[in-house]
């Protein structure tokens, strides 16, 4: 199976500054395989699914590299038929439910309009897949639900809803954000099952953003360990929660909740780990300058 | 009152409704102004002048409200100033509303060099002193119900602007625009179907409050004479001609004074029930 997704070589930076906030990011998925992105706050986990999807803030800009959708280069089309491909493949499953859905709609064309606008479906055949969506998430009264706006609904049901609306289109790519982070931990259980039971079911590549490695476990089957914008460690999930091959990696997962034995838990990363890494990073910024 | 997660339903609130009733009875009066009027508003009666309101002594059964110091009917003229007050309100506050919500949705949806000339251009225009602006723009357009409007536009649209362009790029910021970016639709779309959907409650607030304003800048250029002819009945023109008989006939000053107080304060509190009242996240 060929890549769906492959992204070589991307760095971006803020507008006007030397400094990278993508560290030459290289890595590829496949068809039906998900792929966890991990690392700490302000790593740059978010940001690579957003520079994919063309979303990344106003502020910061792509300064090199490549990004293959379905075999295209992202870079070199047009942005309107970037958008179009995008929109047609493509689909973002937010962090924050909360602001995710716009709170001036009702829930029915926040799915069906991506179907009815750019997929060009009729408005009772839209209106039939949503319903059949919203089942396929699990939503009771899927009639009742698609009359409602967002601030009718609970955070998990939004959450439900963004699922629902990601996969309206048979997207071949979705980029989940941090799905369950703002959701408490007994709704996070059956959303993160409800992602990977329609992945499956449509054989989606996906990208998972998390800071939780426990996730990472029950999700993927590759991940890719940041650390300030930069890739430090590629592997395959069994590989790694066996033997990570990096000192970070070896701290991340030293750091997480272990639960069966609390007491070993929860080392804090060390110092000269994070230093080591630090510098690793800026190494790696001082050898792009001068290649580049 | 909460019935589950259903619908919340709130109370109408005793603001809305008097600020609303208000509005409503002056609108009336001014719809139907030539009907309702128990005299011509600019019917003359020498032998009548200075008559007070109908409790005092020396009342006139027929002058409810009593006359001016030229014996012209002050129930009359407070109706139909209501006419001048509320054609003004409605057109300009609006049209305000229109021009100053559109530049500002552009702007703060647009940013870039669309964003620098619009805010740049607020910037200069907010840098003149409006009263003194008006004043300038009627004596360049002349006097005149048009007039007044136009210089009511030009000078507040920078109100409205200001206002939105935030909330744009606040809700420009919103997750959901990201999501619509990422499905595809068109930017037009999304600006007009997700994000001013959202910014309508403070465009209805606003223009509520600016028609109050409207009222106000509309008394002050009659006040100083600069609005329509001097002997129509306005209720800045009624203040300024009650103002020098304010010791025999203060009724004359009083009733305009009243009526415009609280107008003005009936629109303000009208948008800001409306506002609670139809914001999606509070509603």
């Amino acid at each position: 199976m060929s890549a769906f997704l492959t992204v070589n070589n991307l760095s971006a930076a803020l507008h006007g500054y030397d400094q990278r906030v993508l560290r030459s990011v290289s890595f590829s998925i496949d068809t039906g395989e998900v792929l966890g992105l991990v690392g700490e706050s302000g790593a740059g986990k978010s940001m690579i699914g957003k520079a994919v999807l063309g979303i990344l803030p106003s502020a910061i800009e792509i300064i090199e590299g490549e990004i293959l959708l379905d075999g295209q280069d992202l870079q070199k089309m047009k942005p309107a038929d970037r958008r179009r491909l995008i929109g047609a493949t493509a689909a973002l499953i937010p962090q924050d439910p909360l602001t995710a859905l716009n709170p001036s709609r009702r829930i029915e064309p926040q799915i069906t309009n991506r179907l009815v606008d750019i997929l060009g479906w009729g408005k009772t055949d839209a209106r039939v897949r949503a319903l059949e969506l919203l089942n396929e998430v699990h939503i009771d009264n899927p009639e009742r639900v698609m009359g409602s706006y967002p601030h009718e609904l609970s955070g998990g049901m939004r959450q439900r809803v963004l699922i629902a609306s990601a996969f309206a289109a048979n997207p071949k790519l979705v980029i989940a954000d941090e799905p369950t982070t703002a959701l408490d931990v007994t709704v996070q259980k059956q959303i993160l099952r409800l992602i990977r039971e329609l992945q499956e079911r449509h054989s989606t590549a996906m990208v998972f953003v998390t800071h939780d490695l426990g996730v990472v476990s029950k999700v993927c089957q590759r991940l890719s360990v940041l650390y300030g914008g930069k890739i430090v460690e590629n592997s395959s999930v069994p590989d790694f929660f066996t033997g990570p091959k990096h000192a970070y990696s070896r701290a991340l997962l030293a750091a997480t909740p272990k639960y069966t034995d609390p007491d070993a838990s929860l080392l804090p990363v060390d110092e000269a780990v994070i230093e080591a890494v630090a510098a690793e990073v800026l190494a790696s910024d001082k050898e792009w300058r001068h290649g580049g | 009152m909460l019935d589950g997660r259903g619908s919340i339903k709130r109370r109408l609130g005793a603001r809305l409704w008097l600020s609303g009733t208000w509005l409503g009875v002056m609108a009336l009066l001014a719809l139907f102004a030539p009907l309702i009027s128990p005299h011509d508003p600019l019917a003359q009666d020498l032998f009548a002048g200075r008559l007070p309101p109908f409790w005092a002594s020396g009342s006139d059964p027929a002058y409810l409200l009593g006359t001016d110091s030229l014996g012209r009917d002050v129930l009359s003229r407070l109706i139909h100033g209501a006419r001048i007050a509320f054609s003004v309100a409605l057109i300009a506050g609006l049209a305000t509303a229109i021009v100053g919500s559109l530049l500002g949705l552009l702007a703060g949806y647009m940013r870039g060099w669309v964003d620098v000339v619009i805010s740049r251009l607020v910037d200069i225009w907010m840098a003149f002193p409006p009263v003194l602006f008006a004043i300038l723009l009627i004596a360049v357009l002349g006097t005149g119900l048009t007039s007044i409007i136009i210089a009511i536009v030009v000078i507040d649209w920078t109100r409205f602007c200001r206002v939105v362009r935030a909330e744009a790029m606040n809700q420009s910021a919103m997750d959901y625009v990201s999501s619509a970016i990422v499905a595809g639709r068109p930017r037009r779309d999304i600006l007009w179907r997700e994000i001013l959907p959202n910014v309508l409650p403070t465009i209805v607030a606003l223009s509520t409050l600016e028609m109050g304003i409207a009222v106000i800048v509309e008394a002050i250029l009659s006040f100083v004479n600069l609005s329509i002819s001097t002997d129509a009945p306005t209720w800045g023109g009624m203040i300024a001609e009650g103002r020098t008989s304010i010791y025999q006939a203060w009724w004359v000053l009083a009733f305009p004074l009243a009526v415009l107080f609280l107008t003005v304060l009936s629109f303000s509190q009208f948008g800001e029930g409306l506002k609670d009242r139809f914001d999606p996240v509070l509603r």
